[in-house]
């Protein structure tokens, strides 16, 4: 996991994704334990109100659930939840800055998807070689 | 016993006012920091609080009693000062004995464990230890104290960067286990914002700002890119903090980061990026 203090995104909404990405990874499995709020605000020292935030924030939309006296669990379809998540914001965050710089550099549409499809840049579609 | 009211405290010395009626209330279990310049009442606010003086008016509560030589409400408060106020010519470890007569919940075994970890020499007298370990000393005394509230003067003065991790990863895990109020009074502002809750800034004798960290970043950000267009983009716009190197400039902009102007930032080819806590500090405190 990695907090990046430099970012202008809020402590609590990086870790809350730096477990969710830990969720997909499989290095948190479904239905077992994950590091208690206090090992994650020693080792980050950051107070622990607010790791204690950035976990709330996954309890609230039931990708971890409290088991009392015990800690911080992965529930089950967790993964699930955050790939859903993930999918609907994929194109507000990734797609969309992808156009947005594609313009700015008068890359077309088509030369994306050819870009995407061979894996490689524009060169693919030009004749090199064929003289 | 951890709330901790201050109400319309002055403090003069001859012609002086250290404290100007400052009121705050310290929610308890939360850590603070207590923010200022040099000169600016910090320490005498602290010392207030342990009725080391007195003030020339208002009160101090600790759940609504008066510190005012109540000894039962200032055994629960644990004062590291900035000055070392320990015998000099005592050893360490002869030291911790001591305090534990002061203060009866005082955990020696964890003194002494402490001081191992960080490499202190507890059978050496206090008047023979650097700067550094005169704070580790201090510092180590502070988190054995078990003290409900602890006062934290400059806790970090003289530490290596190894040591500060040490001392900020140790302090956090002694609040996490056992939850207490927690004032700390530095310097090194972006090394504590991640570890304060909230911020007390005091000025002049005054109180200027008391606010959570996270509701303070979150109104401000950082803009930078060719100075032309960082000019461009914050006309009408609140900015302090204005950095040039060349023709680039980077700028804090005094507005709630969810109000920046992404698009036209797009246009003028600028980067965002996180105010930082001691920018917005040197601003309010100049």
């Amino acid at each position: 996991m990695l907090i990046d203090f430099n970012s202008e995104k809020p402590i609590y909404l990086q870790l809350a994704e730096a477990i969710e990405d830990n969720i997909l990874k499989g290095i948190f499995e479904e239905e077992t334990q994950i590091v208690s709020t206090t090992e994650i605000s020693v080792k980050y020292k950051i107070n622990p109100a607010t790791a204690g935030k950035g976990v709330n924030v996954l309890v609230d939309e039931g990708i971890l659930y409290k088991k009392r006296g015990l800690g911080m669990f992965v529930s089950a379809g967790a993964k699930e939840k955050i790939l859903e998540k993930r999918r609907n914001s994929f194109y507000k965050e990734y797609v969309q800055s992808l156009l947005e710089e594609a313009a700015k550099l008068s890359i077309s549409k088509e030369d994306i998807i050819k870009m995407i499809v061979g894996g490689n840049g524009i060169e693919d579609n030009s004749d090199k070689g064929s003289k | 016993m951890k709330t901790i009211q201050i109400k319309g405290v002055s403090k003069v010395y001859g012609h002086t006012k250290a404290l100007d009626k400052v009121d705050i209330t310290i929610e308890s279990d939360r850590i603070y920091g207590l923010l200022g310049r040099n000169g600016a009442g910090k320490t005498t606010l602290l010392n207030l609080m342990t009725n080391r003086i007195f003030p020339t008016e208002g009160e101090i509560l600790i759940d609504g009693e008066t510190v005012f030589e109540n000894d039962r409400v200032l055994g629960n408060i644990f004062y590291m000062t900035e000055k070392n106020l320990y015998p000099e010519d005592e050893r360490v470890r002869n030291i911790y004995k001591w305090i534990k007569e002061f203060y009866p919940s005082f955990d020696v075994e964890y003194a002494k464990d402490l001081s191992e970890r960080f490499g202190l020499d507890t059978k050496k007298r206090v008047k023979s230890l650097s700067t550094g370990y005169t704070s580790i000393f201090k510092a180590v005394a502070a988190l054995a104290s078990n003290a409900d509230i602890l006062l934290l003067d400059e806790p970090v003065l003289g530490l290596d960067a190894n040591h500060r991790d040490m001392f900020y990863k140790e302090l956090i895990s002694n609040y996490s286990e056992s939850p207490k109020t927690i004032i700390i009074s530095t310097h090194l502002i972006e090394e504590v914002a991640s570890v304060i809750e909230e911020a007390i800034i005091i000025k002049e004798g005054k109180l200027i700002l008391k606010q959570s960290v996270e509701e303070l970043l979150s109104g401000a950000y950082l803009v930078s890119g060719e100075a032309s267009k960082v000019d461009k983009y914050i006309q009408g716009r609140k900015c302090i903090g204005i950095d040039a190197i060349g023709s680039f400039k980077s700028v804090t902009v005094l507005e709630a980061v969810n109000n920046k102007d992404e698009a036209l930032a797009e246009e003028l080819e600028l980067e965002f990026g996180k105010a930082e806590l001691q920018k917005l500090f040197i601003s309010l405190t100049n």
